[in-house]
């Protein structure tokens, strides 16, 4: 299929050829298919196929998308995450499946070599290429709080993003603010969506995310030419639909009752909820808890025992405090049942005796409140007969 | 005071006559045993079966609309500790402090074939409606809450929350065609729904062919003039929570008496015409008693 990309195939190559000339086995390739697969089971067209066999068919044809990644006010997180896999050459794999035109951390170039580069790879792909952006763009005092080259960031944005062919928000930051937003903001930092309203923009949000989404979004969108359908706040369906709380492997233990109170007690050994330590899970939603980083199981906050921050939620991290617990917006029932016989509250006989004494004091002052009203009316028809 | 002492004798012995008469009518009418209609529907709940998975109450709250309850728990769990404003269908647990044998119960309304709460219901709310389903209409309650103490088995329950209150049970899920959503969700088949003579049947041939795995009884074929809700279970039925009734339905007694007193309305008029005699008999005699001075 004839994409945008294809006319400028003359200088990119597709993934198989690729592949075949960085030497990369096609086993290596056929594992990073299955690993996509299981990153986005539905709601991706790449792998919406039967087996990892068909995804690399269908992803070898595909032409190596050139990506232009952009860092602002970041802390290169969202960049790690995307290297630090642990298979050995997974990140090699990535770096031969995407074409990274420009990338501050990674290029080897630097100064007046770099800016050349990105000037070349914006003319050479212009309006075809994808505009990744790490980090967050502050916007306090015209900018003046970070600048690359010269240029404050709004203006790199507004530059670099204005001849992208589709603009991807990794990590929080880049999304609404992230970190650099919290209270009291004083860079007045800003999420690329805030800056380019109009602009078509995928927030992958997460501090970080997991890789898979990001080069879910990017093949999708070599290979077609669409995007994933996003929810209201621009997040791939795909892969921030589930809520963490009803997809964790802890759920038992939070139906179950069991708690975690403090960092290092019996629980905690155990595994179990750490609702009560301010776990945001409840009110998240991203594939973290079936998605586990770096390839490996259970690598990721709730399964190495610390709570999740929610930081793919807008609304929470950054924002709520750490150990706040959140309502519970689905409740279903415990592990537990009710007894045949519900005990019943009883009344103890001083709760008895202090309302009889109330009771009384007022029956009593009722009583005597009316004798007192029935001896005024006497007097006064006693008075009126003498006055006349 | 108008009243003499004479008067007040004869309204007091008319009154009496008037009690005895309906206490001896109540000897003899001795009805038989209640028929079901022939369309009458229920569940089979069998608790050995049950596993305890809950999925029948969450499948009811979503149903009817029900919101959880986290009273208890703090906003943490939907957890009811008995049938109440936010469950209209419970999983209870019984433990034998002893011998720690244990049976789940599912609790919710029994769909008595001669209901009392049918019978408290002054303006018709509660009503034995289609395929015997005792149905509820919210648009005739006046929130006096009688059925809620006459049932026998402790369902209706009243929206203490609620600014303007209904009364909440079990209606077999009346509005959906396909049944109750408890028998659709539940995993194991330990409640089923149907038409209650197929369910006594398949009761009965379950009890026939397991020999020792039940207490030999079909709870509900006649308790309290027999319901269409049926249970089976292989511990006592009271220690589950459903107490051992006769097979006289619960309203039948009151529901004769109430019926003899104002059998053709002989009763009340006549109780009234004679209260109206001696009203008219005080009334005609001159007023003696006035003071001269003008007081009283």
């Amino acid at each position: 299929m004839r994409t945008p990309l294809a006319d400028s195939s003359r200088v990119l190559e597709t993934i198989d050829e690729r592949l075949k000339r960085s030497g990369i086995s096609r086993r290596a390739f056929l594992r990073f298919c299955s690993s996509l697969m299981i990153a986005a089971p539905f709601g991706l067209a790449i792998t919406d196929l039967k087996t990892p066999e068909a995804v690399a068919q269908v992803l070898g044809k595909v032409i190596r998308p050139p990506v232009i990644w952009l860092e602002f006010q970041d802390c290169t997180g969202c960049t790690e995450t995307l290297l630090r896999t642990s298979h050995p050459g997974v990140d090699d794999l990535i770096l031969n499946i995407i074409s990274l035109e420009y990338h501050e951390t990674l290029m080897a170039g630097a100064g007046t070599q770099a800016e050349a580069a990105l000037a070349q790879a914006m003319h050479d792909y212009a309006g075809k290429y994808v505009c990744v952006v790490e980090g967050s763009i502050p916007t306090r005092d015209k900018g003046v709080y970070m600048k690359v080259a010269g240029r404050p960031a709004t203006e790199v944005l507004a530059d670099v993003a204005g001849k992208a062919a589709a603009v991807i928000a990794i990590g929080s930051c880049a999304s609404w603010g992230g970190i650099p937003s919290a209270d009291p903001n004083p860079t007045g930092a800003v999420g690329v969506a805030d800056l380019l309203p109009q602009k078509t923009i995928v927030n992958i949000p997460g501090c970080p995310p997991n890789p898979y989404t990001l080069l879910g979004v990017v093949l999708q969108f070599a290979e077609s030419g669409t995007l994933p359908e996003l929810d209201a706040q621009r997040r791939p369906k795909f892969a921030f639909d589930r809520n963490i709380h009803d997809q964790c492997p802890r759920r038992a233990h939070f139906d179950a009752g069991r708690f975690v109170k403090q960092y290092g007690d019996h629980g905690h050994r155990e595994g179990w909820c750490l609702y009560k330590m301010g776990c945001k899970g409840p009110d998240t939603h991203a594939g973290c808890s079936t998605r586990h980083f770096n390839e490996i199981p259970d690598v990721w906050p709730i399964g190495i025992g610390a709570p999740c921050v929610g930081c793919t939620e807008k609304s929470i991290a950054f924002r709520v405090p750490m150990f706040q617990t959140v309502k519970i917006h689905e409740v279903t029932p415990p592990d537990t049942y009710a007894p045949i016989y519900t005990p019943q509250g009883n009344i103890s006989p001083v709760a008895t005796g202090v309302a009889g004494l109330i009771g009384g004091a007022l029956v009593g002052a009722g009583f005597m409140a009316s004798r007192k009203l029935g001896s005024a009316g006497d007097s006064e028809s006693e008075s009126k007969p003498k006055k006349e | 005071m108008g009243i003499s002492r004479r008067s007040a004798l004869k309204v007091m012995a008319a009154a009496t006559a008037t009690m005895v008469g309906t206490t001896l009518g109540v000897h003899q009418t001795q009805a038989a045993a209640v028929v079901p209609r022939p369309d009458a529907v229920g569940m089979l709940y069998d608790a050995t079966r049950c596993i305890g998975c809950k999925a029948c109450m969450v499948a009811c709250n979503e149903a009817n609309d029900v919101t959880p309850d986290t009273s208890a728990s703090g906003g943490l769990w939907d957890m009811p500790l008995d049938l109440n404003e936010h469950a209209k269908n419970i999983i209870k647990l019984y433990r034998d402090p002893a011998t720690g044998a244990q049976s789940f119960v599912k609790r919710q309304c029994m769909h008595c074939l001669d209901p009392a709460c049918v019978g408290a219901c002054m303006l018709g709310a509660m009503k034995k409606g289609d395929k015997g389903i005792v149905s509820y209409d919210p648009d005739l309650c006046i929130g006096c809450r009688y059925c809620e103490m006459g049932c026998p088995f402790n369902v209706p329950k009243f929206e203490w929350s609620k600014a303007i209150p209904k009364l909440v049970k079990c209606e077999l899920c009346r509005h959906r065609s396909q049944g109750p959503a408890c028998c659709e969700v539940c995993p194991v088949g330990a409640v089923i729904y149907g038409k209650r003579t197929d369910l006594l049947a398949d009761a009965h041939q379950r009890l026939a062919q397991n020999p020792g795995r039940y207490v030999p009884k079909v709870y509900g074929e006649h308790e309290a003039g027999g319901t269409q809700v049926l249970y089976l279970a292989h511990v006592d039925f009271e220690k589950l929570g459903l107490p051992a009734y006769s097979d006289e339905p619960v309203p039948r007694r009151v529901r004769t008496i109430q019926d003899t007193i104002y059998k053709g309305f002989v009763a009340p008029v006549a109780l009234y015409g004679l209260l109206a005699a001696v009203m008219l008999r005080n009334r005609e005699k001159p007023d003696s008693t006035k003071r001269e001075d003008g007081q009283p």
